[in-house]
């Protein structure tokens, strides 16, 4: 590769629509990841480091309930979903929120503490090896014309959309999402008025690995497994919720849609390697001229 | 929080250090020591800035890195002597902190927001160091040729064939006085007005403001001292090993090595990162002992103790060792002299 070549190369419409078009799946799979993380952040306040290590521990069960006990991927959210929650309000409840005293950059490295744990602890039992879900219909799919689709990224794309949905409509008629938001909004407040705030704060921990658990399933068809991809995602899904603006979920949806149609076109206008930049770049400007993103309200 | 105390234990550290060899001499010890000392001046510059000025960095390897690759390019591409070339790693580094340091304290970026930006830097500098085949060499990294010639050893800051003093403590003795130049410098900085202001705007920025400080002018000198040691680390690191890569510059291990030993062996304390890096690499050497008895050799198994031991510190110990020896400290003096 030419770095001195600053010509853009020049691609027919219909190649650069096909980018863009693999690029709103690749987004769907960043909106799902994000959506859980944008979740803890609105409610705790809190930027979840550990939330890439829980994608790929909840993609190792996937793998495994599928190697073990033949259970497709998509069947086995039943089982990853509730696990994940039940996991995620035990971590808020027993460890993050004991050892971080309500301090943001404490909290910030007690996940990052924790994401290296997971993350070293499944390089001990699962080693570095790539591990892979073979479905039937993991190749099959249909033709746009520009580009192909196969069923699996369909499904992750139907799925953030349903996820958005559900978490939407959870949050605004449950007596728990009502609660949710309120101590969002006034932890002092949602005491005073009887609210268990802790209780709160773990069941939206929950809630978002539980939506990471979601996450994992729609991705192992398409994505092998390997101890690190969690990394790969976390810098992702960071930039997605601080583009979509932090606590909002339309916002993670928009996001990933845009941060994959840009890591698309960065990677054909600027090749496989020096393309993924976009991310990096789209997160500094981001966080310099509108840290409240594109969603979310400014701080106040 | 006494200075004078923390100097008088720091330079019987430091005297101590200074003596290992008539001790130690087993290469095994020495390269122990020597990883040692290279993460306790790591993290003395994440400490500088996040320790004494409450800005917490997650891409301190942006500093690693940028002097590292400095140190190693222009020796791989110019031929330029390597004590030439640190001077240009060191303060190239510190005007790319210069860089990162103004746009995000003029854009008024803190708490988690610093963090996250520093992330991001870091991993653009990665991609940037990977993909830039014709300046950086790309995903191979940077190799330097080895010096083979024992009279030509410090001309070339390669010590791996000299003379028998120079082959065994060459490299100790270089990360040892990197170690005791940037804790001078640190110790110097943490004692001046700078210093007292740097601690005032990270326990109240608004009222350090208010006080008429300039906090942007304090957060910058901060990063550009922080970058000043972090790069060291990098110059020595490139001169030990010859060979410097994207990932092992740029990647987030060395930026997650950087903020455990300050955070667990005391936060804004001179000999806290120290300390701190004693005491995990004598954890994790204990424990892969341990785990190579029983389940053979496995990587990354120190990190889960090192993460384990941040999170207890981060728990139980908010002032690090260094808190928990100075309150034992005091115990045993009032039993002694009430």
């Amino acid at each position: 590769m030419e770095f001195f070549d600053f010509n853009l190369p020049s691609y027919s419409w219909q190649t650069v629509l096909g980018s863009a078009i693999s690029g709103v799946f690749l987004g769907s799979i960043y909106a799902l990841v994000a959506l859980g993380l944008t979740l803890i952040y609105g409610v705790l306040h809190i930027i979840n480091f550990a939330h890439g290590a829980l994608l790929m521990l909840a993609m190792y069960a996937v793998f495994y309930l599928w190697q073990g006990l033949g259970m497709d991927p998509y069947l086995a959210m039943v089982i990853v979903v509730p696990g994940g929650f039940i996991f995620g309000y035990l971590l808020q409840r027993g460890v993050i929120g004991k050892a971080s005293h309500g301090r943001d950059e404490i909290t910030l490295l007690v996940t990052l503490g924790l994401s290296i744990i997971i993350e070293n602890a499944a390089l001990f039992f699962f080693s570095a090896t790539e591990r892979s879900v073979r479905v039937p219909y993991d190749l099959d799919g249909f033709d746009l014309g520009v580009t192909f689709v196969v069923y699996p990224e369909l499904a992750a794309l139907g799925g953030s959309l349903v996820i958005t949905f559900l978490l939407w409509l959870f949050m605004t008629n449950t007596d728990t999402g009502k609660a949710i938001r309120a101590v969002a909004k006034q932890r002092q407040g949602a005491r005073l008025v009887g609210i268990n705030v802790e209780h709160i704060f773990a069941v939206s921990f929950g809630i978002g690995v539980a939506c990471v658990a979601a996450a994992a399933s729609l991705l192992v068809p398409t994505y092998p497994v390997h101890p690190q991809i969690g990394y790969l995602f976390v810098l992702i899904a960071f930039t997605v919720v601080v583009l979509g603006g932090m606590g909002s979920f339309v916002g993670a949806l928009v996001g990933g849609f845009l941060i994959g149609i840009f890591e698309q076109l960065g990677r054909l206008y600027m090749g496989e390697s020096l393309g993924v930049i976009t991310i990096s770049v789209i997160f500094i400007l981001v966080l310099l001229f509108r840290p409240s993103g594109l969603f979310g309200k400014p701080a106040g | 929080m006494n200075s004078r105390g923390q100097l008088l234990g720091l330079c019987v550290l430091m005297a101590m250090l200074a003596i290992v060899p008539l001790f130690v001499t087993s290469g095994r010890w020495i390269e122990f020591l020597e990883l040692t000392l290279f993460v306790a001046v790591l993290g003395q510059g994440w400490n500088v800035l996040a320790g004494y000025g409450g800005q917490y960095s997650f891409g301190h390897a942006v500093f690693f890195g940028t002097g590292a690759y400095l140190q190693a390019l222009l020796q791989f591409k110019f031929g330029w002597s390597p004590w030439v070339t640190l001077w240009f790693a060191m303060s190239g580094t510190m005007l790319v902190a210069t860089g990162i340091g103004y746009l995000s304290f003029r854009y008024g970026l803190r708490g988690s927001y610093f963090a996250l930006i520093t992330l991001a830097f870091a991993e653009a500098f990665h991609v940037l160091a990977r993909s830039l085949d014709s300046i950086t060499e790309g995903g191979r990294g940077v190799q330097l040729n080895l010096n083979q010639d024992p009279a030509r050893a410090i001309a070339e800051f390669q010590f791996n064939f000299s003379g028998p003093f120079l082959k065994a403590y060459g490299f100790y003795y270089t990360i040892f006085i990197i170690l005791l130049v940037t804790y001078t410098l640190t110790w110097l900085m943490a004692n001046s007005r700078f210093g007292a202001q740097l601690v005032a705007v990270r326990e109240n920025e608004e009222a350090a403001m208010a006080l008429g400080i300039d906090t942007f002018r304090v957060k910058m000198k901060a990063i550009c001292l922080s970058a000043l040691i972090t790069s060291s680390a990098g110059v020595y690191y490139v001169q030990k090993f010859l060979f410097i890569e994207p990932g092992i510059a740029y990647g987030p291990a060395k930026s997650v090595e950087a903020l455990f030993a300050p955070i667990i062996g005391g936060l804004g304390t001179i000999v806290g990162p120290l300390l701190g890096s004693f005491f995990i690499h004598g954890v994790g050497e204990g424990a892969k002992e341990v785990i190579v008895h029983f389940v053979g050799d496995r990587p990354g198994v120190d990190l889960i103790f090192f993460a384990i031991i941040l999170i207890l510190v981060l728990a139980y110990l908010p002032r690090g060792l260094y808190g928990l020896l100075e309150m034992l400290w005091m115990r045993l003096r009032d039993k002694y002299h009430a």
